[in-house]
């Protein structure tokens, strides 16, 4: 295929509420935006249930709908929705351009959304159980372990969260985390240990994945006094946070130590003129739904600012 | 985008004569509507469908209410796409993929 001569105004990279605020935003600006969503549209609310905490939906609404909602509303102003992921970037200079499998796209700016990715324990045993017991999505797989004994691990809103929506499924869930004290918000962690099927291990460490093929154990350590210990389960949902997502614009864009993208002060201004960044690739502190469309309708109204500026 | 679909639904009952008995490669979807990734694979498996029509059927299996398959082929985790080509699995592919990765993955088959 040939390359596309056209120049956009803005190209997004990423979805989620980030991605599509921004698009939302962009594309009510007459910018046309261009929105390269990835194979995992709609971010990580794609694997959330229910959203209690996102203003305008009083009674909750899910990840799925929400993200769902953001993409339609999207597409109303015209917004050109891809779902593809984006290969390579090079974004100096006055034209950025975008390579798409053999596609090469061109735009004046770029909107970087590309959020966080569900981080693993790196553990023996557990890349190669994926699908066969080690997931990191309590929606999709929870269904698989009706009446069976499976652990949670982590310590935060969404290990207290999948915990809670696996035990509609589970006979028991262990929740295991390596740590005393519990970053999860007080009402999550309430609920988690009022619910009877959830059995709570602190202080405890996995060290490994057990089973051939399918999960049949995990091997534990007490990162207290050392003992180690083995529990029996056919499923370990793994909510232990996310990395964000910032391999595809490495050495090219000023990143902090733990690959977050570094923005300007408030704003979503990257070190490179003409891209910005919004959501969870950005944020350490709130990662929230609302934080990150937050983000996304300042990075596109940041770029149709320095859009207008650059004229 | 038309309503028609490419990719062919497929269930417990109709598995052995849809998928095992075919004589193309069959790429079979194990998906459920409360999957939200399974939502951002179905629109690149329709396509794949109508690209690779005549050389790939692309079916689709609700495991919700077709438990049984999903379980003959040990699935606890989707999506789930597994291949079968002659009546026996050969190819299995777990979690959301794009469209270049997953014709990649096919590149052998079709």
């Amino acid at each position: 295929m040939t390359p596309t001569p056209t120049l956009h105004d803005v190209i997004i990279i990423g979805s989620g509420p980030a991605g599509y605020t921004a698009a939302i935003y962009a594309a009510r600006a007459q910018l046309k935006p261009l929105v390269f969503e990835g194979v995992q549209f709609g971010g990580a609310l794609m694997t959330t249930t229910e959203v209690e905490n996102y203003p305008g939906f009083r009674e909750g609404i899910t990840g799925p709908e929400l993200m769902e909602e953001m993409r339609e509303q999207a597409i109303r102003f015209g917004a050109d929705l891809r779902m593809e992921d984006v290969d390579e970037v090079s974004l100096e200079g006055p034209v950025k351009t975008v390579k798409v499998g053999d596609e090469t796209f061109q735009a004046r700016s770029v909107i970087l959304a590309m959020g966080a990715a569900a981080r693993y324990l790196g553990i023996p045993g557990e890349q190669e159980r994926i699908g066969t017991g080690v997931s990191t999505c309590a929606t999709c797989d929870g269904f698989f372990f009706r009446d069976q004994e499976i652990a949670v691990i982590g310590g935060g809103d969404s290990a207290m969260e999948e915990a809670i929506f696996l035990t509609k499924f589970a006979s028991n869930v262990t929740l295991i985390h390596r740590r005393e004290e519990f970053r999860a918000s007080r009402i999550m962690l309430e609920r988690a240990k009022a619910n009877p099927k959830i059995t709570i291990l602190t202080n405890t460490a996995v060290t490994q994945v057990e089973g051939e093929p399918k999960v049949t154990g995990l091997r534990l350590r007490d990162t207290v006094t050392g003992e180690e210990s083995k529990l029996a389960v056919t499923g370990v949902f793994v909510a232990i946070g996310h990395d964000p997502r910032s391999e595809l614009v490495r050495g090219q864009v000023e990143l902090d130590d733990e690959g977050y993208v570094k923005v300007v002060g408030r704003t979503t201004y990257t070190s490179v003129e003409g891209v910005f960044a919004a959501g969870d690739l950005v944020d350490h502190t709130y990662r929230q739904a609302v934080t990150a469309s937050g983000m996304g309708c300042s990075a596109a109204i940041d770029s149709e600012r320095w859009l207008s500026e650059a004229d | 985008m038309s309503d028609t679909k490419a990719t062919v639904a497929v269930t417990d009952d109709s598995f052995s004569e849809d998928v095992l008995s075919s004589s193309t490669p069959v790429l079979v979807d194990f998906w459920a509507t409360w999957c939200g990734p399974c939502k951002m694979v179905a629109p690149v498996l329709e396509e794949i469908a109508t690209e690779k029509a005549g050389q790939l059927t692309v079916a689709k299996i609700d495991v919700d209410a077709n438990p049984a398959t999903a379980r003959d082929f040990q699935v606890v985790s989707i999506p789930t796409l597994i291949l079968f080509k002659d009546g026996a699995p050969v190819k299995r592919i777990v979690g959301a993929k794009g469209k270049a990765a997953l014709l990649r993955e096919l590149a052998d088959v079709v």
